[in-house]
Parts: structure tokens; C-alpha cells; sequence
């Protein structure tokens, strides 16, 4: 066993049993969100030309705002990659750097979403509007809700990054939280692809 | 332990690829005059090509002892995530003249 580990050096998250399994039980998680998701992109793809009296997708979104969104978090999922980069070249300085520049990038994609948000009541488009607006708030609240928790727990474990340093322990909810912050660039995609640029067209 | 190259650079070409098609998914969307059933087809298949992209060089799906686990578990979600999509829509909306 110690001759292999020298041969197939393995990253520090992956070096203790407990951290494997955390990361191998945080995959199934994700398929769990996978279909939280589907569900609510299922909603969305039925109901979304029930406007009742209010408006529709097409009048209240605002592309060049969703393109701004989208460049944040594509942004911010590039640069949690560069985090596990960091950890795995041993650096806490380069973790924590990267770390807060994918958080900040995060908060100001929170931030863009709460603006939509009041926008699209001030313009009509509020939850109890329409069937449309119901699903779409819906999945977009969704979203937001899970990258409002990502920024919480990414703070959390800058801090206990700080305290202890790169552990098979703390290196193994590092590489968990970035699959959790790359798999909301991957619902963004679709988002952005289905729901704004779909409903714009 | 170090593993990886000191420079990042497959982060940097998939950080590349993203950017290209999210400006491809805009262009085709609001720069062609091609049919609306055509331009969803090609935009699907830039998410689908995204997504598969930050599973792979981002989220390290495919490296570790458990790499088969997670991707053939991974496959099974997207797949019942295509099921409860396109099921649900085909059954609520066919037969339903509002559309």
C-alpha cells in the first residue's frame, strides 16, 4: 500500500477513508439535487406560457443583465477550480486568495438576482402573479437560495482553512463545497440557456 | 501532495470553452433567423457540452478510487433528470390546444 501511494501520488482529500467516502456520498447528493432541479425545470417548461393577465418571460427580462449574472458565476466557477488547484499545490495562501475571489464573484451574482428580483416586481411579475411568474421565481429563488448557502459555507471553511491549515480533513470539505459551487454553474447553464435566452426568442 | 501542474491550464482552456459557448448560445439566439425548433436544438447542445465540461476538468468526476461510482450514478441522475423534463412536458402539454 505505501509503495502504491508513492507510485499514484492521491491528492490530499482523497488520503483518508473518511474523506473518500464524504466526497463519494456528496455525488450522490448532487443527483439528488439533479433531480430537485429537473423537477422544477419540468414545472417551468409546462407552465410557462400561463401568464394569465401578467407579462410574459419575454417582456420582463433584461438580457444584458442575465449576460452580466452569467459572466459572474461562470467566473466565480472557474476561479473554485483554481482553489482545488491551489490546495493541491499545497498553498493556503493561494487557496484563501482564490477562495474570497470566488465568493466575492458569488455575492455579486447574489446581488444582480435580488435587483431582478425587485425589478421583476416592480414591473408586474411578482410570485402570486401568474402561473409563469409562480415557476419561474420558483426555480430561480431556488438557485439563489443554494448560492446564498455556497457563500455562508464557503466562509466557513475560509476560517477553518486559516485555523488548520491543508488536511486530508479540511482539504476533503474544500474539494466538497467546490463540486457543490461548480454543479450551480451547471444548473446556471441551463437556466440561462432554457429559461432567458429560450424565453427571448 | 502535489499532483497537478503548477500552472493551471486545463482550468484555463475549460474557463475558455464556457465563455465561448455562452457567446455562441447569444449569437446563435439573436443573430440567426434560423427556425426557434432549430436554435433550442443547437443551444441544448451547448449547455449539454458546457455542463459535461465542468463535470469533467472542474469537478473532478472522473478521478479517485470511486470514479466508476460516480459516474455511472451521475449518468443515472442526468438521465432520470432528462425522464422527469420531457416526460412531464409531453404529458401536460400534447393534446392541449393553448399551445
Amino acid at each position: 500500500m505505501e509503495s502504491k501511494l508513492v507510485k499514484y501520488p492521491v491528492p490530499t482529500e482523497y488520503q483518508s477513508e473518511q474523506g473518500k467516502l464524504n466526497i463519494l456520498g456528496f455525488w450522490i447528493f448532487i443527483a439528488a439535487e439533479i433531480a430537485l432541479f429537473a423537477t422544477l425545470f419540468a414545472v417551468y417548461g409546462v407552465l410557462h406560457p400561463r401568464t394569465a393577465n401578467g407579462p410574459s418571460g419575454a417582456e420582463i427580462f433584461v438580457i444584458k443583465d442575465v449576460v452580466i449574472q452569467t459572466l459572474l458565476l461562470l467566473t466565480s466557477s472557474f476561479t473554485a477550480g483554481l482553489v482545488i488547484h491551489q490546495m493541491r499545490q499545497g498553498s493556503v495562501k493561494g487557496l484563501v486568495t482564490w477562495f474570497v475571489i470566488t465568493l466575492l464573484l458569488g455575492g455579486g451574482f447574489l446581488f444582480m438576482e435580488i435587483r431582478e428580483f425587485i425589478h421583476y416586481v416592480e414591473v408586474g411579475a411578482a410570485l402570486q402573479v401568474s402561473a409563469f411568474t409562480s415557476s419561474l421565481l420558483t426555480t430561480l429563488g431556488t438557485h439563489g437560495a443554494h448560492v446564498t448557502l455556497g457563500l455562508i459555507w464557503g466562509i466557513c471553511l475560509i476560517i477553518q482553512m486559516l485555523q488548520r491549515g491543508i488536511t486530508p480533513k479540511t482539504a476533503s470539505k474544500v474539494h466538497i463545497w467546490g463540486i457543490y459551487w461548480h454543479f450551480l454553474d451547471v444548473v446556471w447553464i441551463f437556466i440561462f440557456t432554457f429559461i432567458y435566452v429560450g424565453g427571448l426568442i | 501532495m502535489n499532483t497537478e501542474k503548477s500552472f493551471p491550464y486545463s482550468h484555463i482552456v475549460g474557463y475558455l470553452i464556457s465563455l465561448a459557448l455562452t457567446l455562441a448560445t447569444l449569437l446563435v439566439a439573436f443573430k440567426t433567423a434560423l427556425p426557434k425548433g432549430t436554435i433550442m436544438l443547437i443551444l441544448a447542445a451547448f449547455a449539454v457540452a458546457q455542463a459535461g465540461l465542468q463535470l469533467v476538468m472542474f469537478m473532478h468526476m472522473t478521478e479517485g478510487e470511486d470514479r466508476d461510482s460516480k459516474v455511472v450514478h451521475t449518468i443515472y441522475a442526468i438521465f432520470m433528470a432528462a425522464v422527469i423534463v420531457f416526460g412531464s412536458i409531453w404529458v401536460l402539454t400534447a393534446g392541449h390546444p393553448i399551445y
